[in-house]
């Protein structure tokens, strides 16, 4: 008796020790190759942030410590770079919350052509940024562009700051507005119609039930699609590097670090900034999460 | 009601289809007409599209994007598809590891690694190779495919896996005959998902070739200037703008449902 309750635990744990087993040995490929591809780079990228390092002049390589940090950090370009991505990411996540909620209500509700309007969105999400961006770039270009002239003759937006940050915030919101529909669209199918009916049957409003029930019960989704934009719009670079290419004071962040290894080939200033780059993402990511609370993505609050 | 919603409607097509159609006017116009500023071509031309293809970069560019991302989709989807089970299925250490290690890659600014990784493969000879743009993108695939795949997976009735064990199936066999033919579904969607991440890449490709032996499509464009100094590249670009895109525009024409499916999923439950 004992020894047979003995032999089905032994059969038990075995089980579950192969099942350990293969947990492991299924994930061990993914997880190789993401730590192979980020994790030695990020280091890399650390130690030459510490080091003077320019391809223009090889034999010149010495530790020099934390000075590129204070280059970069003193540098009007970085800043200007800075807070145009800053400025770039706060705007097109803003209107693209709006409007993104106001498309995943279309195409959620629409009673006409729901397959229509669902396929058509997918359009902006799938196309090629850099396709969409000479597609901008031309239409804002006089002479050649629909849009330039609507414009009063002899303006050249692109050519301006102002109106170059506004379209190339434009562009932005238009190709990615969709994934933020489709990530709203997702949370407004967790809302059960019941709860809808009842807060109509007891005199609410259609205002008041968008914003007393459907906005709460969706946050976790709305939290998800700003975390994951907010995060996409700060790396902006295709749009940027098609429209202006960092043209009068136009560059984010991600071009300003492009232009020092390509142009450049200043290893030592481009790392460092990787590592802001990476410090600010992780801040910024951390706030998300803090606001989060447990509807973390991958957290246990699902 | 319904009329309000065709209304609606309209607005929205307008929103998604006129920029796009706007560079397929522009592809379709004769040169000498680039500047009428028409959104309609006045005068037809097919030579832009003949330009293109008459273009060793531009054909060689397809053939590297193609590959490249076929290569990648598929190395993602197998390495996905594995650790995707795990994370639905198993209990294991490390499965916290994975799940928050993937989230991490997702938010990854790509920037962050075009220095280092430069600088990595012009050492090992990586460096305009497709090898050099397929480790990358199966990297940054991998998080997409793990957590849409593995939103799929929990929607499988694994019933029937537990009666392929009692049968006398290993957790292996179970997973290869039982569950990957129900899964199928998913991961063609998933697949369709990392190849247009993969086709859309545009940093990676400029930053880590140096020539059209690893160029993708999207750089190669960037890099067309017109057939002399004194042409411009407008017809050119337009004409290969449109046809990069037509692949991803057939993807979603056939397969919309799926991909709806697919990107909302991942979100919610992954």
């Amino acid at each position: 008796m004992s020894h047979r309750a003995g032999r089905a635990r032994a059969l038990l744990s075995e089980g579950k020790r192969s099942e350990r087993r293969l947990g492991l040995w299924l994930s061990a490929p993914a997880m190789i190759i993401m730590v192979a591809v980020t994790g030695w780079p990020i280091i890399y990228s650390f130690l030459l942030s510490l080091q003077r390092n320019d391809l223009r002049f090889p034999q010149d390589q010495v530790w020099i410590g934390l000075d590129n940090y204070g280059t970069v950090l003193a540098s009007p370009y970085w800043w200007n770079a800075f807070w145009v991505t800053i400025l770039i990411t706060v705007v097109s996540v803003a209107v693209e919350l709006v409007l993104g909620m106001l498309l995943a209500i279309v195409m959620y509700r629409t009673l006409v052509g729901k397959g229509l309007v669902r396929t058509v969105m997918l359009i902006p999400y799938g196309i090629v940024t850099v396709a969409a961006a000479y597609g901008w770039k031309y239409a804002w270009t006089p002479g050649t562009g629909w849009l330039a002239n609507l414009l009063p003759a002899g303006s050249a937006p692109l050519t301006e700051r102002g109106p170059a940050i506004a379209i190339i915030i434009v562009a932005e919101i238009w190709k990615t507005t969709p994934f933020m529909a489709l990530l709203l669209m997702a949370g407004l199918a967790v809302v059960p119609e019941e709860l809808l009916r009842a807060a109509s049957m007891d005199g609410a409003s259609r205002r008041q039930r968008f914003v007393r029930v459907t906005l709460p019960l969706m946050k976790p989704a709305i939290l998800v699609a700003l975390l994951f934009r907010t995060l996409d719009a700060f790396r902006i670079f295709d749009n940027i590097y098609v429209l202006t290419n960092g043209a009068q004071d136009t560059s984010s962040v991600s071009i300003t670090a492009y232009h020092n290894l390509i142009g450049g080939l200043n290893l030592g200033i481009g790392s460092t900034m990787s590592v802001l780059i990476l410090i600010t993402v992780a801040i910024i990511a951390f706030i998300f999460i803090k606001m989060f609370g447990a509807a973390a993505p991958g957290g246990d609050g699902r | 009601m319904k009329a309000r919603w065709a209304l609606v409607d309209l607005v929205v097509l307008v929103y998604a289809l006129v920029p796009v159609l706007w560079i397929v006017s522009l592809s379709f116009k004769d040169p000498s007409t680039f500047t009428d500023g028409s959104f309609v071509p006045t005068r037809w031309t097919w030579a832009n599209y003949s330009g293109i293809f008459r273009n060793d970069d531009f054909t060689r560019g397809l053939i590297n994007s193609i590959g490249i991302g076929l290569i990648s989709t598929f190395v993602a989807i197998l390495f996905g598809t594995m650790a995707a089970y795990a994370v639905a299925r198993l209990t294991f250490p490390g499965k916290k590891v994975l799940v928050g290690f993937s989230l991490l890659i997702a938010m990854f600014p790509q920037i962050s690694l075009v220095t280092p990784l430069f600088q990595i493969e012009r050492g090992l000879g990586l460096f305009n190779t497709w090898l050099g743009l397929i480790l990358p993108y199966i990297t940054f695939a991998l998080p997409l495919t793990i957590y849409t795949l593995s939103a799929f997976f929990r929607e499988i009735p694994w019933e029937l896996e537990k009666a392929a064990k009692m049968d006398g199936a290993t957790p292996f066999q179970a997973f290869r005959q039982v569950i990957a033919p129900l899964a199928a579904p998913g991961m063609v969607t998933t697949a369709i998902l990392a190849f247009i991440t993969c086709w859309n890449d545009f940093l990676f490709a400029i930053s880590l070739t140096s020539s059209n032996a690893a160029r993708t499509a999207p750089a190669t464009i960037s890099f067309f200037t017109g057939s002399s100094q004194f042409e411009d590249p407008t017809g050119s670009i337009s004409a290969a703008a449109v046809v990069i895109t037509a692949p991803i525009v057939i993807f979603v024409l056939f397969f919309q449902r799926r991909i709806v499916a697919g990107l909302t999923s991942g979100a919610v439950k992954g």
